[in-house]
């Protein structure tokens, strides 16, 4: 099925567009940006009933932006102006409802943009939407979203992963040539995983959260959700810097540039022992392997590394996550912004029946946890221990590091499990993340790109580097997605117009 | 093991809610994952500095010049109650 460009006067097909190709599209002069963003919005019209990736389609915005594009002649405008994306419903956009998926923010509009949005304007790229996700960013699977459930594009009956599902599925779906979404224990890499896309978490710090709404500060971190590994370069080059209002920020040593490694000689993989073998079910695992067939094959060096701390990082990520979040999330009380209580007495009252009727059982459930460890005769034995397990897991990273250029492992012990089968037991959602967890609390870059399939729903690898490696990160990266050539077009009906 | 009291607290603490029916499911929830990262206590990490932050930052300091921010009218746009640029809240206690 194609899409109708209307005045072109021939069929643009969106659905396995990189943004470096709608880039050449619109440099040539063979698709005007208008026409582009058309053909992205009738996408979405066409799927996205089945998908549900988007929260909010702001469909006259980004035709106004397109066509402000088109005005402009094509020798004035910047690189990546006119090209579309989509955007998790966590960022701050001026003037467009940002929901986290909650209805503790329904109706909530931003009067600023947070400063990647506005990196993104300076840029000149078309917002398409906002994107579904686990409210506030909490969960494996986006089932967690106040409002819709996202489908995964390769199988509908199955969860797309999460928290930034909705951006993992647009983008397989071809709703969107990329998106961008936020990782704070694996929230890009494993729905990328799960969905058969790229999704880099870069070193904390080079991202600016401002406007980012805040889930765990000294964890979150923004980066590009796409269809190879050359669009996320491009795209975390324009995100990337200090920036003065996020005195976290730190921004990259150097631009990452277009990766063009076409082999792996002289490098060395660590195999991150405690991820492999019985941890991860068979059919990751033999994708996995084939891997690390592709890397040898590459002239790279795979051996296999314990880091014996990561078995810890889900316990103590489940402290230090929670943690920041109950007190993140106390800025929600009903009087600033969001939702408000229709009835109560005092502002105590108000505060708690805002609170509990605006958030979700999940957030819930990680508020009490957070608030639990953090409160008086818990502090020590928790929260405290939680943080000296912290660093014993970046120890153990950085010895790896002293053996090896980069370390790898799947992204998801599985693939994507069914919609519903594990809502009822938290503990075993949080098990989801047990690969990616250990890169957050160490604070080190990870990407996830696909790597074959088990009985047809994709698989990911991820490749974790030291700090503010992502320009190698991204080579070696890129040098893989060559060699492995995995197919990332999931065979998606359009509904009937 | 967390007590139904125990939850009750700390609920109270973070200004949440939870009738008979969500008591009934959170608690054993709660316990489940508490008792989950449990684990960590039994550790001995008395010799490790506990990390705030991973990525080593000190003192971040920036020149104190006087920018443009948001409006009253923004600042307050999107309160649920707001009256001649204040927000509006219940009586407190």
């Amino acid at each position: 099925m194609t899409a109708d460009t209307g005045s072109a006067g021939y069929a643009l097909d969106v659905r396995c567009l990189t943004a470096h190709q709608c880039r050449e599209l619109l440099t040539s002069g063979d698709v005007s940006a208008s026409e582009l963003t058309r053909a992205y919005l009738d996408r979405i019209a066409a799927v996205d009933g089945s998908v549900q990736s988007y929260l909010l389609v702001d469909e006259a915005g980004a035709m106004a932006a397109a066509e402000a594009v088109d005005a402009k002649p094509r020798s004035e405008r910047l690189p990546w102006e006119g090209v579309p994306i989509g955007l998790k419903d966590i960022f701050c956009v001026k003037g467009m409802e940002t929901t986290c998926a909650s209805r503790i923010l329904k109706g909530y509009v931003p009067p600023y943009d947070a400063t990647i949005i506005a990196k993104l304007r300076a840029a000149g790229l078309v917002f398409l939407g906002k994107l579904n996700m686990d409210e506030f960013a909490m969960g494996s699977s986006t089932e967690n979203s106040a409002f819709k459930i996202t489908r995964n594009p390769w199988d509908l009956e199955r969860v797309p992963g999460g928290s930034s599902g909705g951006s993992a599925a647009c983008v397989a779906a071809g709703e969107a040539p990329w998106a961008l979404g936020t990782d704070t224990g694996g929230s890009i890499r494993q729905p990328a995983s799960l969905c058969g896309v790229v999704g880099l978490k870069p070193t904390y710090g080079v991202v600016s959260r401002y406007g980012l709404v805040a889930f765990a500060s000294s964890l979150d971190q923004i980066g590009p959700v796409t269809r190879n590994v050359g669009d996320a370069a491009a795209l975390l080059d324009i995100i990337a810097g200090r920036d003065p209002r996020d005195s976290t920020s730190i921004g990259l040593p150097e631009p990452v540039g277009q990766p063009d490694r076409g082999d792996l000689e002289g490098l060395r993989f660590g195999v991150i022992k405690e991820f492999v073998g019985d941890a991860c079910e068979p059919g990751v695992r033999d994708v996995f392997d084939s891997s690390v067939d592709a890397i040898g094959a590459l002239g790279g060096v795979c051996e296999e590394v314990s880091l014996p701390s990561v078995e810890r990082g889900i316990a103590a990520y489940y402290l230090i996550a929670p943690s920041e979040a109950s007190s993140n999330l106390a800025r929600f009380d009903g009087v600033r912004y969001g939702h408000r209580t229709s009835h109560s007495e005092d502002l105590y009252e108000m505060y708690t029946r805002t609170r509990s009727e605006g958030f979700g059982p999940e957030v819930k459930r990680r508020i009490m946890i957070g608030t639990y460890a953090l409160s008086a005769g818990y502090y020590d034995a928790y929260y405290a221990q939680a943080q000296r397990t912290r660093t014993l897991i970046i120890q153990d990273f950085e010895r790896a590091f002293g053996r090896f250029d980069f370390l790898i492992s799947p992204t998801s012990p599985t693939v994507a499990f069914k919609i519903g089968e594990r809502t009822a037991d938290p503990l075993a959602m949080y098990l989801s993340d047990l690969c990616t967890i250990p890169v957050n609390l160490a604070a080190l870059p990870g990407i996830s790109i696909p790597a074959g399939f088990s009985a047809g729903l994709p698989v990911g690898l991820q490749i974790i580097g030291p700090h503010f490696s992502e320009r190698g990160l991204l080579g070696a990266a890129h040098a893989v997605e060559r060699k492995l050539e995995v197919d990332l077009v999931p065979p998606l009906a359009e509904a009937a117009r | 093991m967390i007590s139904r009291q125990e939850v009750e607290h700390v609920a109270r603490l973070a200004r949440l809610h939870f009738d008979e029916e969500e008591l009934a499911q959170l608690q054993p929830e709660l316990d489940q994952i508490i008792d989950y990262v449990h684990q960590l206590a039994e550790l001995d990490l008395s010799g490790l500095e506990a990390t705030s932050h991973a990525v080593a930052l000190k003192n971040v300091l920036r020149p104190d010049e006087p920018v443009a921010g948001l409006t009253q009218a923004e600042a307050t746009g999107n309160g649920p109650d707001v009256e001649r640029g204040q927000f509006v809240v219940p009586r407190i206690g």
